[in-house]
Formats: C-alpha cells, structure tokens, sequence
C-alpha cells in the first residue's frame, strides 16, 4: 500500500526522524494559510500524488509570500500532473503539502527495503541524493553503501555509523544521522513497511539532518494489523475497477488492451497475458479469482471485465483442483446470463470434472467458444476480438 | 527415494480441523499419504475424521511418530506454525498459507537458521511425489509416476505443466511449489540441489515469475555445473512495472526483476527457456528425446 509524502513525514517525524515544518492543503486559500504559518516567508509547495519524478514533472514550486503559494496551489489542485512514472494520462493532484524552505547543504540518499536473497532488512546509504538510485547504482555502484540487518538485532548503532561515515557525514552531526537512522528502522518495524526511502536526505547549511522527501509503502499482507495504516489509503490514488474488485476479493489490475481474462491463480493469469500477447492481442486486464471461486465471485469477476469499456472478446483459463470445472461452468452460465454478455466469450478449462463441466457448456445452449490447450484458446480469442 | 515426501514420511496436518485442513488432509490420504494426525490448539484428545487431534506440534511428533507438516493456518498465525513445526523437529514443514506478513517470515526464517527442517512455502501449492504422496494442494489425478521433476512459483501455472507432461506420457517425479512470497523457505537452488541428487529425476521444469533474483540465482548455480537437461518458463513477460501481479513477490522494482532478464540468464546458463506456457511439454519432449 502506498501512502503520500507528507503522510510518510507525519510517521517518520513520530519515530524521530527531523522533517521540515509543514502542512497539507486540499485547497488554495489552506495553502496561503498554511504559508502564513510557516512564517509568511520562502516555502515550498508539492503536489501530493503516489509516483515518483514530480519535481522533473512541475509539481514542486518554491514561492515567496503566502499569495504565490494560493496561487500556485491553485494552479496544481485539480491538476493531472504527469511525471516519467505516472504514465502519459498523469495522476489527477488532490492535495499539496507547503513546507518551509530550506538552506540546503548537501543531499544524500537513504533507502530501507527487504532483500530477498539474503532474507533480511538492508539499509542502503549514499553520498548521491536527490537523484534516481537506479541511475547511482548503474553509474558508480561504489557510492552505494549498505548494512545489513541481523533481524534479532535491530540497527546496531555500529553499523548506522558505518553508513554515516561512509556517505561523508562529518563527526559533529554523526549522532543526529544515526539517531534519524534508527528512527527509520523502527518505523518500518513497527508498521510493516516493506519500503521507507529519503532522497534527499539532506544536511542544511545550519547543520540540521532532515528527510526532505520521504516515501513510505506498507506489506499488503500485515495491513489486517494496523488500522491507523489502512485510514491512509488514499483511495482516489487507485483505479476505480481495481478498487471494486478488492471488494469482492478480485485480484485486478487494468491494462490497456481490449482482450479481457478471468484465470485462477496468479502465475497462470500472467502467463495468460503473456500468450494472448504472443498470439497477437493485447490483454485488457490481469484478474486472478482464486482457488475457492464459487458462483458469486465469477459472476463478479464478469462484471469487473465488462465494466472496462475497451473489452472486445474474453478469455477464461481455469485450471480446476480444487475448484471443480462443473461448478465453474455452472458459475459461467449464469453470469453471462444474467449480465447478459454481448462480447464473445473463449473458454478453456482443465482439470477436475473437465468432461462434465464442457457438457454443461454446451447445454446451456449459448454462444461460449471452447478450446482443449491455451494456445488453442488464445488463438481463438485474439481473432475473435480482431473481429469485433 | 523419491525428493522431500516419500514412502516414509508421515504427515500431520496443522489446521486439520478447519475447512482446508479436512479437505487437503482427505485428498492427501486417498493419495497414499501416511497421514498420521492434526493439530489445533485446544482441540487435543478429540478424534476428527478419524485421525487423533493434538494441541501442539510437539504432542502430535511424540504420539504418531510424525516426520513431516503440512499447514493449514490463517496468515495472522501461519508464521507461529512454522516456528512450532521447526521447533518440534520435523524435517519438512510444507506452508500452503497466502498473506502471511513478510516480516513474520523474515522472523520465522530467522529463527529457522540452524534447525534441520526443511521450509517450503508459504504461499505454495505444496509438494508431490507422483504415485507416493504429498503435502499440499496438488491435485493427484493430473499427475503421473515419470522423470521430470518440476519446481515453480506458481500453483495453477504449475499444474499446466503437470498436465502437459503427463499428456506426453513423460510423467513427473516430484512437484515442489516453492510459492510466490518475496521470502520463501526453498528457493530454485535449493529445488535443483535435490532433483540434481535424485536418480529418477532426469530433466528438471522450472517455472518463474518477475521479482527478486531467484531465477537469476539458479543460473549462476546451473552454471557451476548442473547437467541434467532444464525447460524454463517465466510468467509475466507482459507485466507492468510497480504494480504486485497477484503474487506479493510477483512485482518488477526500480527496474529490476523483469521476465526478459530473467530468461535470458536462465538461457545464458544452457536452459531451454520458452516463451509460451503451452509449450513446456513439448520443450522436455525435445530435450528428452534427443
């Protein structure tokens, strides 16, 4: 789950990391008062979107009085701001954060992610800041310094020095850095972060150390305990189908395509999409209904796809185990009865009950195509959809 | 000696008495599975389906004789199963559970290190020694006694390859579903280990998916050596960047993690990788047949 900027500077202030003074504002008089607040002086204001790039994108602007900030405020409220990681139709800005200016000194990097290979926390620290890592890391990966977290430890203060040190933090602000370090660690701890990344991380001209952009996102799978995470959740942020599918239990995410799959399980549904691709077609959709899809769920998971616009023709690949291909059929039936489908419909189904479950198919008496293998149904599919 | 279940092990169900467990556990009985027992906390000294039920995993080992787990459990309490499986002594603990938060795992693994038992999962279909037994979700009836030993993220994704082997009348060996979590606790490396080591196995199905650097890992051991033929397939060569395809492990970050790289290590290493799902059978066929 994905949070905003100042949402993600409002949690790391309470765990002790210094961030500069500042407030949200959903409207462009709040940002004048907001400006106000700070002190009437120099203030940045940023758009509040979840992608990245925003500054290159023009949605971070420094102003000199609390007017400019009204005006600029205005000027970005309401804006779809595109950045190189929203896509071109850009994310729609909601709210802006003004935030007092700062004399900057230098800006460093701090990234704090789970390592897969190695099974524990890795903290990453760089004298590069304030531009992409990705960049550091293909250019000069020795600016790149990491420790690694013994998970029954924690951070050792040791190794927050190690870091600090190594990224050209002088010894009179040492302590502060590894105290901001620490607080990174036990925020993501505590909240089950799966990400907390600063950059910059900078060091002021009056030698204060502070997050100056901060981002936070959250482990899906732990959000069932911490409600004061879930109210974050920023809902205009999602795409409306694939906010109503997480209703339902749907895993969906929209594409851009006009081949709309319903499939039971996640490897399967991605390797769906790969060969509708291979095939010729662009898929509309990844949905993946689960193991325990009953009725219901598919009549939903229909409405899901039909609600894209763009949908031509539908390919549905169930691999029935537990799932039984007769209680799928039945389930398939009734949705494209009762929702009255117009869009020609590709099925293939396997595994338990398959024999019994295409008899029902076809004594339903509608119009569904079948296949026997996924080749066969996506070939079926993409020629269907290039007809329609 | 088939890989990881085989016709010694005998299994206890840790969630029996839920609607999973009883299901699973009755699938993997009538599949020739020596299943010995369930554990529920709170439910010890009751019989359910006819199989004892035990409060804790350590009761459940002391009374049947048990060897291997398989869990049942909601993701709040799934790590916490694990551990009590670890600590109990068991030599496999098969976790089928999806959702478990990744720092429980992290926890869990942690506490793993220095133990001998063997983790698969979580978030997997389980494993299954074709015509011996299994632990998980694997339907039995797609399965057949053969030569190629299969390992995978995926779980329906991984019994399309089932079906086309056992279409070919190639068959399978044994069927490890290493899950789609970003921690897991066998990884491909480990999977080839064993099927390297096992003589019946003489060709090897790897299914991947985009995130981390598993793929990419099992090439570099691949490298190091190992001979017996490899069909690989990874799923999501038209996934969007940033987004979690499904699986908490399935999202290509900061650039990294995508199918393309992917296969093309895998490649690099001598595995015949294929583009298309449908064509995993056929590809062992190939490399088979010579």
């Amino acid at each position: 789950m994905k949070i905003h900027e100042y949402q993600a500077k409002s949690i790391l202030a309470r765990y002790g990391v210094p961030v500069p003074r500042g407030e949200a504002a959903r409207a462009p008089e709040e940002a004048r008062a907001a400006a106000e607040r700070l002190g009437g002086g120099t203030v940045v204001v940023k758009a509040q979107i979840h992608a990245g790039g925003r500054g290159k994108g023009g949605g971070v602007k420094v102003v000199r009085s609390p007017q400019e900030a009204e005006t600029v405020a205005a000027s970005l409220l309401g804006l779809q701001l595109v950045t190189y990681q929203t896509g071109p139709a850009g994310q729609r800005v909601g709210c802006v954060l003004v935030e007092e200016g700062l004399e900057i000194g230098s800006e460093l990097y701090l990234g704090l992610v789970i390592d897969r290979s190695t099974q524990r926390p890795v903290v990453m620290a760089s004298s590069e800041g304030g531009v992409e890592i990705e960049a550091v890391a293909e250019a000069t990966p020795e600016r790149i310094h990491r420790e690694a977290i013994d998970p029954a430890v924690g951070l050792a203060p040791f190794q927050a020095r190690n870091l600090a040190f190594a990224i050209g933090i002088g010894p009179a602000l040492v302590g502060k850095a590894t105290a901001l370090l620490d607080g990174v660690y036990r925020a993501f701890e505590a909240l089950d972060a799966s990400l907390v990344e600063i950059n910059p991380l900078v060091v002021t001209a009056d030698g204060q150390v502070l997050a100056l952009d901060a981002k936070v996102a959250f482990d899906d799978n732990a959000l069932f305990r911490h409600p004061e995470v879930r109210e974050l959740r920023d809902l205009a942020e999602e795409d409306p189908l694939e906010v109503e599918a997480s209703k339902h239990s749907l895993n969906y995410i929209r594409l851009d395509g006009n081949i709309g799959c319903m499939v039971n399980g996640a490897g399967l549904a991605m390797a769906t999409m790969d060969i509708i691709k291979l095939a010729g077609g662009e898929p509309a959709n990844f949905l993946d209904v689960g193991g325990g899809a009953n009725a219901g769920q598919i009549r939903d998971a229909f409405r899901i796809l039909m609600s894209d616009g763009n949908v031509k023709a539908v390919l549905i690949n169930i691999f029935g185990g537990i799932l039984r291909c007769d209680v799928l059929a039945e389930g398939l039936v009734s949705a494209v009865r009762e929702l009255q489908v117009k869009v020609p419909v590709v099925i293939r189904m396997e595994g338990t009950n398959v024999e019994q479950g295409k008899r029902m198919l076809v004594e339903s008496g509608l119009d569904f195509a079948t296949a026997d293998t996924m080749d066969e149904a996506a070939g079926k599919v993409v020629a269907l959809a290039g007809q329609a | 000696m088939a890989v990881l279940i085989d016709r010694e092990t005998r299994l206890v169900v840790q969630g029996l008495t839920g609607r999973e467990g009883t299901f699973h556990a009755r699938q993997a009985a009538d599949y020739g599975t020596a299943v010995v027992g369930g554990v529920t906390p709170g439910k010890g000294g009751t019989t359910h389906e006819g199989w004892p039920v035990f409060n804790t995993v350590r009761e459940a080992v002391a009374s049947t004789g048990a060897n291997a787990s398989v869990i049942f459990v909601p993701p709040p309490f799934a790590a916490d199963a694990i551990m009590e499986a670890a600590d109990a002594g068991l030599a496999l603990v098969v976790c089928i559970t999806e959702g478990i938060p990744t720092l429980d795992m992290m926890r869990a693994l942690t506490f793993m290190r220095g133990r001998p038992t063997r983790l698969v999962g979580p978030n997997c279909p389980g494993v299954l020694s074709a015509g011996i037994g299994k632990a998980g979700i694997i339907p039995g009836h797609i399965c057949r006694p053969g030569r190629v030993g299969i390992v995978s993220k995926s779980g329906t994704l991984t019994y399309e390859a089932i079906h086309q082997l056992t279409r070919l009348g190639l068959g399978q060996t044994t069927c490890i579903g290493i899950g789609g979590d970003p921690l897991i606790g066998t990884s491909f490396v480990d999977a080839l280990g064993l099927f390297g080591d096992d003589p019946r196995t003489e060709a090897v199905v790897l299914i991947g998916e985009i995130g981390g650097s598993a793929e990419e890992e099992a090439a570099a051991f691949i490298r190091t050596g190992f001979t017996k033929p490899i069909v690989g397939f990874i799923a999501g060569q038209t996934a969007p960047p940033g987004r979690r395809m499904g699986h908490a492990g399935a999202i290509i970050a900061g650039g990294k993690g995508t199918a393309a790289e992917k296969m093309a290590a895998l490649a690099a290493a001598g595995v015949t990788v294929v583009e298309s799902p449908a064509e995993i059978g056929a590809a062992v066929a190939r490399r088979l047949g010579g």
